[in-house]
């Protein structure tokens, strides 16, 4: 029996209002976390991972992006489960920040440059947490030491700008854990940073993650990193989910020619030599991804599937079991 | 070898001073780097951010001034001429951007930015830039229709070939790619890869390849050159390089790509600590303070370039016994 999970998504759909038309950033979602679980929703960019984090979160672009359908069942710190789809902006607040901890791409999206980062890693724990100005500032210093900060005293009185892009996507850690969160939305918290010092923030995500048994959703267009940080993994394409399951079985055995695509078209160090020699071209996917205002018929890969057929044009595949713990929306993927 | 390489590089250092009256430091981000290229291969640079490979690929070009060192390319000393030997000079060579969104003029048609540099280099008549620039299309393998139309209206890769194609239709013999494909997806990064290395050969360019990814450069480069705060660390074949490579600071930054290969539990090597700052490298080796391998002899002098291999080069101070095996 699986854990009751933490987070559980239904049926999502999110949409955007682009020239008097609502275009799907995000269709029949499905996806659950259970508590002290990585999950990595990986695709390339504009497949809709930032938009399924900004839905749970309830950050969608007021007026712009909403959420049309769905349920976003979610299970705070207290033991109370709400739909996060239907809680108004008041609501959303406390749970940000106190039951959710969030980490973006860019550190300075979460952070202020005109405060100083003991502030601001102090600030919610006052806010969600009641405690004194005294207090919370030694737990932003306890914090900054947690995530590997040399000198946290020292740091704590510094600006946003005195710290190293590495130091800084610490010091936002430490602010997403402030509060000691159930769950922590990490979308693309490596992308900016050179692959030296995202090995050091992947070794600490990992860390904070199990020492406090929190739940993690990991947002990613790397599929090297999905492999070091999660458990289970979900491949976006088109706004939908079209592959997901235990990341070593997804891996090993892809059910879907889009992540088997991908997974072949990732270089191997030390393989390509081979290839060269043998005047052998890297894989790669044909053609591009649609716009999503323009979507084919019927399964969104079909115009770059190597295996498509007239049966792919007609409807969208459902997401159906493939074994091993596997999902996915592919009518053929018995076949791969 | 008895050709005089195509591009050859000696001594090549730019230190940044501050603009006039702000205090700022100087930044020393590239120190005494020396290598060749010859006709028709390929030389990766490759580097974390700030590692000066930029600078390296405009100094080639005299897009920056070195403060100290000598381009040669095919034997014209590029640091020496004047403004107008320098436009001939560089007709001869083309550089293509990581930002194929940012490169591209919005308001002129494809075959208008296409025609642009032929234009400037004096190409006549009219239909002689029209073919041209058809021909390059074709060459990266556009449709004939993107001629008339706009860059917004096309993907990430797309807008990489039409690059490429900018580049390709001034007919240069050297070129010097920056991150080209940095920005794109990774199905999308293989495409292009597989389009610059099939050009590469057909047209027998001279290239320099810039990345910071070491994965992406293994398949279109011939050597590759592996660079830390502003300096070479190790230089070698590629096949070499990915097979055995010497430099503790290349294995570290081999072993921090992750790949998506299964069940692979990384055994992998975190390095610690933060890049330093250009303006204030350390002494020695500009490595030592993330070293694995560093001992107090790393901090003083600058370890040369020492020959580990058939064209393979290690600036490492404990060379003799990384080779022997002792340390790793
Ligand atoms: N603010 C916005 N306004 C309009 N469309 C948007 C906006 N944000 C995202 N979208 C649409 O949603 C799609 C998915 O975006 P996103 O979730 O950010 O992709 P990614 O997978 O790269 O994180 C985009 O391709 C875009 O069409
Ligand atoms: N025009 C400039 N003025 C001052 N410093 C610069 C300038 N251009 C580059 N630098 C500095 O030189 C170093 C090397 O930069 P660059 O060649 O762009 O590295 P890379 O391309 O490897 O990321 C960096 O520290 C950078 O900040
Ligand atoms: S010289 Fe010393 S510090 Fe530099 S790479 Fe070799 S062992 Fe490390
Ligand atoms: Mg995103
Ligand atoms: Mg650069």
């Amino acid at each position: 029996m699986m854990p009751e999970p933490i987070l559980d998504i239904q049926d999502l759909r999110t949409v955007f209002r682009i020239g008097g038309r609502d275009i799907a950033a995000v269709s029949d979602l499905e996806l659950s976390i259970a508590p002290g679980e990585t999950v990595a929703l990986v695709g390339e960019s504009g497949s809709g991972k930032s938009v399924t984090s900004l839905s749970v979160m309830g950050l969608l672009p007021k007026k712009v992006g909403r959420i049309a359908s769905g349920t976003i069942r979610f299970r705070g710190k207290s033991g109370v489960t709400n739909d996060l789809a239907q809680m108004d902006g008041e609501s959303l607040r406390r749970i940000r920040g106190n039951d959710i901890g969030m980490v973006f791409q860019e550190p300075m999206t979460s952070l202020n440059p005109v405060y100083t980062v003991g502030e601001q890693i102090a600030e919610p724990i006052r806010i969600h947490l009641g405690r004194s100005h005294k207090q919370a500032a030694e737990d932003a210093v306890k914090l900054l030491a947690d995530v590997g900060i040399p000198d946290p005293a020292r740091r704590a009185r510094q600006y946003p700008h005195e710290l190293s892009g590495g130091m800084r996507q610490r010091a936002t850690i430490a602010m997403a854990l402030a509060c000691d969160p159930a769950l922590l939305i990490a979308d693309e918290p490596t992308t900016a940073l050179d692959v030296t010092i995202q090995a050091q923030i992947l070794e600490l995500l990992a860390k904070v993650q199990a020492e406090r048994g929190m739940a993690m959703l990991f947002v990613t267009h790397n599929l090297g990193v999905v492999a070091e940080i999660a458990d289970r993994v979900a491949v976006m394409y088109a706004g939908r989910i079209v592959e997901t399951g235990p990341v070593d079985q997804v891996f090993a055995h892809p059910r879907h020619p889009y992540t088997k695509g991908l997974l072949r078209s990732v270089p191997r160090l030390g393989e390509a030599t081979a290839l060269k020699r043998a005047g052998t071209p890297l894989p790669t996917i044909a053609g591009s991804v649609p716009s999503l205002a323009n979507l084919p018929q019927g399964c969104s890969f079909a115009p770059r599937c190597p295996y498509a057929i007239d049966a792919c044009a007609v409807a969208v595949p459902a997401l159906v079991d493939a074994g091993e713990g596997q999902l996915s929306r592919c009518i053929r993927w018995q076949e791969l | 070898m008895t050709e005089q390489p195509f591009l050859s590089v000696t001594g090549l250092t730019k230190h940044f001073k501050p603009a006039a009256f702000s205090r700022g430091p100087v930044v020393r981000a590239i120190e005494d780097v020396s290598f060749e290229v010859p006709r028709g291969k390929v030389v990766g640079l490759v580097g974390e951010s700030g590692s000066g490979k930029t600078t390296i690929g405009r100094s080639v070009l005299r897009l920056v001034e070195p403060t100290a060192g000598t381009v040669l390319v095919d034997g014209v000393d590029m640091t020496k001429l004047s403004a107008r030997e320098l436009r001939q000079q560089r007709s001869r060579m083309q550089y293509i951007f990581q930002d194929p969104f940012a490169s591209l003029s919005p308001r002129m048609t494809i075959g208008q930015i296409l025609m642009e540099g032929l234009e400037i280099q004096g190409v006549e008549p009219r239909e002689t830039r029209v073919a041209r620039a058809k021909a390059a299309l074709a060459a990266v393998e556009l449709p004939a229709d993107a001629f008339d139309r706009y860059a917004h209206e096309f993907s990430g890769g797309q807008r990489q070939r039409i690059g490429i194609a900018r580049a390709l239709a001034l007919e240069p013999e050297l070129i010097v790619a920056d991150e080209p494909v940095s920005a794109l997806d990774v199905s999308i990064q293989a495409q292009i890869i597989n389009l610059l290395r099939d050009l590469q050969l057909r047209l027998g360019l001279t290239m320099l390849f810039i990345s910071h990814d070491l994965a992406v450069v293994e398949y279109i480069c011939d050597t590759v050159i592996v660079l830390y705060l502003g300096r070479i660390m190790e230089i070698a074949p590629a096949e070499t390089l990915y097979a055995n490579p010497r430099h503790p600071y290349t294995r570290a930054l081999l072993s921090a790509i992750p790949e998506p290969i299964p069940g692979r539990t990384s055994q992998r090597q975190v390095l610690v600590g933060d890049i330093p700052s250009p303006a204030n490298p350390p002494s020695g080796c500009v490595f030592r303070t993330r070293c694995p391998l560093a001992i107090e002899a790393c901090a003083g002098a600058v370890p040369g370039l020492e020959t580990v291999g058939t064209e393979h080069r290690s600036a490492c101070i404990r060379n003799a016994e990384i080779a022997a095996g002792a340390i790793s």
